[in-house]
């Protein structure tokens, strides 16, 4: 390689490009007058290969998928609140991942992300979506509760059934990149809003900055609070700024429909209750939902939505539904049998520890949810959960009774 | 965040009231000069590289502080940001660098002869000694802001710097990417390692960003001299030796800095630096010298001794545990250095530490032997 020193000696006030070190295709580019130039002239100094990350020790969905050539049509581009795609890949830069856990390493700023970067988010939406391709299918939504059969699960197992998605404002940025008024206007949305619900779904609101500590306690103690993210999956994508600025809980006065404020999405909605009555927890659920979104359209709001990425959520791994319905659910025997882990891929579902998601199991509970988001509908994806579930239970039983069970058949999905 | 103003064009079209941060729970430097209206002035401004005033101030909004600790609460993007946001950081600097003045002039001295003794503190209390400073490299943009390719362009630029030296300093550069195990071990045995900021005052100005990209260590072969790139700022510089040979510490500093910015000079690249606020440095904590020079001295008997604290505010001197800053002291020895950063030359702070902790260690051999020490505690300096 030839001397850089000489040649920047050379040419003193020119922008030199050099070769580099390491991996073949990166370039750097030295400034050389004496004030930073401006963010144009950088752009023009530093080509796209300098600045492309170094994905070789990273296992997550965007590094799969990011290529010098894909990075090299998308990095000038920004969107109309002036989002970049570095701005949605930094969490993944930032977070290698782990051999065994693909994370999907890349978030949205605003609605327009999945347009503009769509070279890249598309891609990542097929890994993660088992193949679901944005650009030729379409995913179906479905809120009516009524459908679903058989969602009353033996209580004896089941302790406690829980339904969540997330919802977002359309016109406003999404947490990795609002800015502060932004943030407000979600909560200012919101909190109007729910403060229309009435009956069973009445409650009130609390703001994570203006609490009180008997509120905290309160609130903590029934499982309500949520805390400013810590996982550096999150917190490097942006979306703690400004903590606890617009971020709050609301909650029904019977304890069973909740939202969070300005957390990893502007809205997140969880219908839950003790034992096994998903049924209705999915009934109340889709309920609430559509009232909320009925209230927020009367002041002229709506959420973000489209037929081929259903709900846009900040993680490309929530679109469609953004629903994870779910159980804590005793397996003492099942939780055991070598088999259970293929039991539960066939099923389409997935387990967590009882803290949510990585976290471990404790004692012989274990947390049930449906694996998969997009191309199915919402109430597909919970029945899925039901006949799952159930599934789960007669296993377990079978196992008390020193019987044999089966591994079942895995349950079509679109093509990989 | 580099290349374009980061949403700030999108944001004027909110209110100033509505973009306003909340600062009713913060106590650092930032939320105290910080009003709805200056914010209001400066919002629209940013540094040619496209830094703004959100960037400068997310890690104070980030970390309201704690009642006791002043922290800084802001940092620069690069070197126009002193100036183009002089309205908030000329207050700040004011106010952490005890009254200086934007018309104050600082004056940078590097020549270690002018220091006086500071090669006879008593080694049987004085474990060790230490010179760090920072530096900043002139045409990136600094930590916060930098880009992978800046980063990278910082990185090569200063392994062919460092890896030019010869004699003393000759040494070996550890790319932190690619460190093997083997030399990962060494380098933590050595207590030479820097890992990724876990720190929320210093990821939330996004200097941890693309860790480990473009980051290492070089360190001499006698392990006396270090220095690391690309950390909280470009270059960090540190001489540090066993025991209390203070003089010689600074003099290889002096001389490997000067080594160090003859060669970044003669390629374009000299040091940020002007003679007002002496080097630039991404937090305004280490404007002036940039240096902390200190000692791990045993102080078991003076530590706890009611005066302490006013003793070492006397003395300009600052105690901190023997991990460093924000860590408690272990069997009574502490880490004793300058407070001060701006304002006073690098000689003139050493030679702080040198009087300082020479007397300090006079006052603990008096109170093992039962004496008093009112009679020695100094004049405010």
């Amino acid at each position: 390689m030839a001397n850089s020193f000489t040649r920047m000696i050379s040419g003193r006030n020119t922008a030199v490009i050099l070769a580099s070190v390491g991996a073949g295709s990166l370039t750097s580019g030295y400034l050389l007058c004496d004030s930073t130039a401006d963010a144009a002239e950088r752009r023009k100094l530093y080509p796209p290969s300098a600045d492309f990350p170094d994905l070789r020790k990273h296992n997550n969905c965007m590094a799969a998928a990011l290529t010098p050539t894909i990075y090299g049509h998308l990095r000038d581009k920004t969107t109309s609140s002036e989002w970049t795609v570095d701005q949605c890949i930094q969490t993944g830069v930032d977070n290698p991942g782990h051999p065994f856990i693909k994370t999907v390493g890349m978030v949205a700023g605003d609605e327009e992300s999945y347009e503009l970067f769509a070279e890249l988010f598309d891609p990542v939406i097929k890994d993660r979506h088992n193949g679901y391709d944005p650009r030729t299918m379409k995913h179906p939504t479905d809120l009516d509760a009524s459908k679903i059969n058989s969602g009353m699960f033996d209580e004896r197992y089941v302790l406690s059934s829980r339904v969540r998605t997330g919802r977002s404002i359309r016109g406003l940025s999404l947490p990795p990149a609002c800015s502060r008024s932004e943030r407000r206007e979600v909560e200012r949305v919101c909190v109007t809003a729910l403060s229309g619900l009435k009956g069973d779904l009445a409650g009130r609101y609390y703001s994570l900055g203006d609490m009180s500590d008997r509120e905290q306690q309160h609130l903590i103690d029934e499982h309500l609070l949520f805390d400013k993210p810590v996982s550096p999956l999150l917190t490097a994508s942006g979306m703690a700024r400004d903590w606890p600025d617009a971020r709050g809980i609301w909650h029904n006065n019977e304890k069973n429909f909740l939202l969070w404020i300005n957390e990893e999405d502007h809205t997140r909605i969880i219908s839950m209750e003790k034992g096994g009555n998903m049924k209705r927890v999915f009934e109340r659920f889709c309920r609430g939902l559509k009232q909320v979104e009925h209230l927020i359209q009367e002041k002229g709001w709506e959420f973000m939505w489209n037929d081929r990425l259903g709900y846009i959520l900040t993680c490309p791994s929530n679109l469609g539904t953004g629903l994870r319905a779910g159980v804590h659910v005793r397996l003492p025997m099942l939780s055991r049998d070598p088999r259970f882990k293929k039991i539960l891929e066939n099923l389409r579902l997935q387990k967590r520890g009882t803290g949510g998601v990585d976290t471990a199991a404790t004692g012989d509970t274990v947390d049930i949810s449906n694996h998969d988001r997009l191309g199915k509908s919402e109430v597909e994806l919970v029945q899925l959960v039901v006949d799952g579930v159930n599934y789960l239970i007669e296993c377990e039983k079978r196992l008390e009774r020193g019987q044999d069970i089966k591994i079942p058949s895995p349950i079509p999905q679109f093509r990989k | 965040m580099p290349f374009g103003n980061t949403h700030n064009n999108f944001k004027l079209n909110y209110k100033v009231e509505d973009e306003f941060p909340d600062l009713s729970k913060h106590n650092n430097h930032m939320a105290k000069v910080l009003t709805k209206e200056l914010y209001g002035k400066i919002r629209d401004r940013q540094t040619p590289s496209g830094y703004t005033l959100d960037d400068v101030i997310q890690t104070g909004v980030d970390n309201p502080g704690h009642p006791f600790i002043m922290t800084v609460g802001c940092v620069a993007g690069d070197e126009e940001s002193y100036e183009v946001f002089k309205d908030l950081l000329d207050p700040i600097i004011s106010d952490r660098h005890g009254g200086y003045k934007p018309t104050d002039k600082h004056v940078t001295d590097l020549n270690f002869e002018n220091l006086k003794g500071g090669d006879d503190l008593d080694p049987a209390y004085v474990l060790s000694s230490r010179v760090r400073t920072g530096r900043s490299i002139k045409g990136f943009t600094l930590p916060p802001h930098n880009s992978r390719g800046e980063r990278r362009g910082i990185e090569k630029l200063s392994v062919e710097a460092l890896t030019s030296l010869d004699g003393e300093f000759k040494g070996k550069y550890y790319p932190l990417k690619s460190m093997t195990d083997a030399e990962q071990d060494q380098l933590i045995n050595d207590h030479f390692l820097f890992d990724k900021p876990v720190s929320p005052l210093l990821t939330c100005a996004g200097m941890a960003r693309d860790w480990p990209d473009g980051r290492g260590i070089m360190h001499n072969d006698n392990k006396t001299f270090l220095v690391w790139v690309n950390e909280e700022d470009h270059l960090r510089v540190i001489s540090m030796q066993q025991g209390g040979n203070m003089r010689e510490v600074f003099k290889r500093f002096c001389v490997g800095l000067q080594k160090i910015e003859e060669i970044f000079k003669k390629h374009g690249h000299g040091f940020m630096w002007n003679e007002h606020l002496g080097y630039i440095l991404t937090c305004p904590s280490n404007l002036g010298t940039g240096l902390r020079g200190g000692v791990h001295v045993k102080l078991p008997k003076l530590s706890v001794h009611a005066k302490f604290d006013e003793i070492l505010s006397r003395l300009r001197l600052q105690k901190r545990g023997t991990g460093g800053v924000d860590t408690a002291s272990v069997g009574g020895v502490f880490d004793i250095s300058n407070a001060d950063r701006l304002g006073s030359s690098e000689v003139a702070q050493v030679q702080l530490v040198v009087d300082g902790v020479k007397l300090m260690v006079e006052m603990e051999k008096k109170l093992e032997k039962g004496e008093a020490i009112d009679s020695m505690i100094p004049a405010q300096k």
